[in-house]
């Protein structure tokens, strides 16, 4: 790479020292060059709102729970006998330890929070459709991660409610017919939920799959960085580029959305993530649930078991299910239908027939089944954390079904619906005032 | 590796020669290789795999277990104190009137007649699951999703069944069982709780985990 920077007037000695250590590295790796590939010569699209915050802010929480979990595992004892009596050391005794669990524990629900808020965009703008299936598919494979992540992490307080959701999960396992029985014993390593299974869990949450999303982050990002970014348009930008081969709607990443766009926004999480770690971290029993402040006790259920509120549209679901269908028990169907209602979104850039990709210029029958989409996710959200009751069974089998046609109707709604036209270039909101005002 | 690299050099063996290729025998090797390497792979997962089976501490504590039902009184429960294998055993004593009563509603049940062999012993497969007719011993974990079900023994309206003729109510997922761990029809879980193998060793003792045929 030509570095001009031998024809300015006489750099200070320091700034010299430093463009020649960079150099130095450059020659031996791609160091300048990932950063303009990757942020400075980036070019995103210029149009990008409010929801394009949720994919930093998802990385931001990544590195927290990265670091917090570090920091845990230092004073956590993964045993039967500690397990529950080091997490409250840490909330007692360690210097601190009370901070690094909240901002660990309410770190999770931030993480599924942000991640809901990222996939919520991608299906409003089409961020799934071609070129990015697999961008999309790699993030869909980093939510399934995240769940599993969560849900091992969830065991290892070894409080009640962790004991008696872990019996439950794992329990899923052995509805599968034939090998379920030796599948799930497999899994726990034991004839019941125990320290063995406390040990598994903990070195799957701590090791293995921190791994694995890492890695999957990273391949999400150079997959993103390659086909690069959609825009509330659904407008390809790469396909309208100036002499320079820069795209005529694209904006440097570094500094514009960096510094312009992602750090006000990272402070302003950060703020609110703050005030729940200082003043609610249990959520009043939505974070951490009442019954996991007593140890867990292989002889006694909880009265009432709901997972957290990130897991509960899923077990809303698995609930749902009732009664036995071609012979096939129904705790069968509930795991069938829990690991559709994950799967399914997997297929989506295959399902989406429609010509355009923004939820703009869609036409009114996706616009009703988005929105049925995300009122069924919150009543059967509401759903998973309640005690069940016909009634509350009823809701949730109708609304299990609006979230599965959103998915298994969009072939056909996609195609049959009325698009607007898509304009040549993105809009923005000064695009649109001078278009309005010429 | 390249061909680039070893066209120039004037020893270098025929095979670099892109034109002189032997593909069978590359695709063969090529295949072979694969065969064997998937091989190694399976081989050396195996004790990955086996790794996390029960151990032989756990099979080890998965031994028999002795419950003293001497104190056991008519309408009562033993339960879910006494464990096998870890898992809550429920010891019910059933009256006369409960004796009689799992006759009496059949037809609300999934599997009245215990026809699932899996799920008992065949000296259980009877109208009350039991050896003998008042004692009933029931692994206390719903077949659904493994919660422990909680016992309601008196024949009173409960929130869950206005008709509720004593049983088992599991509040996880509403599922519910009679007082045999029958299940009723039309909850998540599939089958009636489990009878665990058992023998009365006397009058009010009986052993967990081991019968006449296993023993």
């Amino acid at each position: 790479m030509e570095q001009p920077q031998m024809e300015q007037p006489q750099p200070g000695k320091l700034v010299q020292a430093w463009t020649n250590f960079i150099d130095w590295v450059d020659e031996r790796f791609p160091l300048t060059e990932t950063f303009e590939y990757h942020m400075s010569r980036y070019y995103a699209p210029k149009n990008f709102n409010f929801w394009y915050l949720f994919g930093v802010l998802s990385m931001v929480v990544l590195v927290m729970q990265l670091l917090t979990g570090v920091w845990l595992t230092m004073s956590y004892v993964p045993s039967g006998d500690g397990a529950f009596a080091s997490v409250e050391y840490i909330m007692r005794d360690v210097e601190y330890g009370w901070l690094l669990r909240y901002l660990h524990s309410t770190g999770a629900s931030a993480f599924f929070l942000v991640v809901y808020l990222h996939m919520f965009r991608a299906l409003m703008y089409g961020s799934y459709r071609k070129p990015r299936e697999l961008l999309w598919l790699i993030g869909m494979a980093i939510f399934a991660c995240l769940i599993i992540e969560g849900f091992f992490g969830y065991l290892l307080p070894w409080g009640n409610m962790s004991y008696w959701a872990g019996q439950v999960i794992v329990s899923l396992v052995g509805a599968i017919p034939w090998i379920g029985a030796d599948l799930m014993e497999w899994v726990r390593g034991d004839f019941l939920m125990s320290e063995v299974t406390l040990n598994r869990f903990f070195a799957l949450h701590v090791v293995a799959l921190p791994l694995v999303l890492v890695m999957l982050v990273f391949v999400h990002i150079v997959a993103l960085h390659h086909v690069g970014s959609n825009n509330p348009d659904g407008i390809e930008i790469k396909e309208n580029k100036d002499a320079n081969g820069i795209p005529r709607d694209g904006i440097p990443f570094h500094p514009h959305y960096t510094i312009g766009h992602d750090l006000p926004a990272i402070v302003l999480f950060l703020f609110f993530f703050c005030i729940v770690v200082f003043y609610a971290p249990e959520m009043f029993g939505y974070f951490i649930e009442k019954p996991n402040f007593e140890a867990a006790n292989a002889l006694k259920t909880p009265d009432h078991i709901a997972p957290v509120w990130y897991y509960t549209p899923f077990y809303a679901m698995l609930r749902a299910a009732t009664f036995p269908l071609f012979g096939v028990p129904a705790k069968f169907w509930g795991f069938v239908v829990m690991a559709g209602a994950i799967v399914l979104p997997f297929v989506l850039p295959w399902l989406d027939r429609s010509p355009v990709k923004s939820i703009r210029y869609k036409g009114m029958l996706s616009k009703v089944m988005l929105a049925l989409l995300v009122v069924s996710f919150f009543i059967l959200g509401y759903l998973g954390t309640i005690a069940p009751s016909k009634p509350a069974t009823a809701l949730a089998q109708f609304f299990t079904i609006i979230y599965f046609s959103y998915f298994v109707l969009m072939p056909w709604y996609t195609r049959v619906e009325k698009t607007k036209p898509v304009p040549d270039r993105v809009t923005t909101k000064h695009s649109k005032k001078t278009a309005a005002g010429a | 590796m390249s061909a680039e690299s070893g066209a120039p050099d004037a020893q270098g063996p025929e095979s670099l020669d892109p034109g002189k290729v032997n593909k069978q025998r590359r695709y063969f090797l090529i295949g072979a290789t694969t065969v064997v390497g998937a091989l190694g792979v399976v081989g050396a997962a195996v004790p990955f795999v086996a790794s996390w089976k029960p151990s032989a501490r756990a099979r080890a504590l998965g031994a028999p277990v002795t419950i003293d039902i001497s104190k056991l009184r008519p309408g009562e429960i033993l339960g879910p104190t006494p464990a096998w294998r870890g898992k809550p055993v429920f010891v019910v004593y059933r009256d006369a009137d409960a004796v009689g009563r799992l006759e009496q509603e059949n037809d609300k049940l999934a599997d009245p007649n215990s026809d699932n062999a899996e799920q008992q012993p065949g000296y259980a497969k009877n109208s009350t699951r039991s050896k003998r007719p008042e004692i009933g011993i029931y692994l206390g974990l719903c077949t659904h999703l493994g919660c422990s079900p909680k016992y309601h023994g008196e024949v009173q309206p409960q929130p869950f069944d206005a008709n509720w003729q004593g049983g088992f109510f599991c509040p996880c997922h509403g599922s519910a069982f009679d007082l045999a761990g029958r299940v009723v029809k039309g909850v998540p879980a599939p089958d009636n709780l489990p009878v665990p193998p058992h023998e009365f060793v006397t009058d009010t003792v009986v052993v967990i985990g081991q019968d006449e045929e296993t023993a």
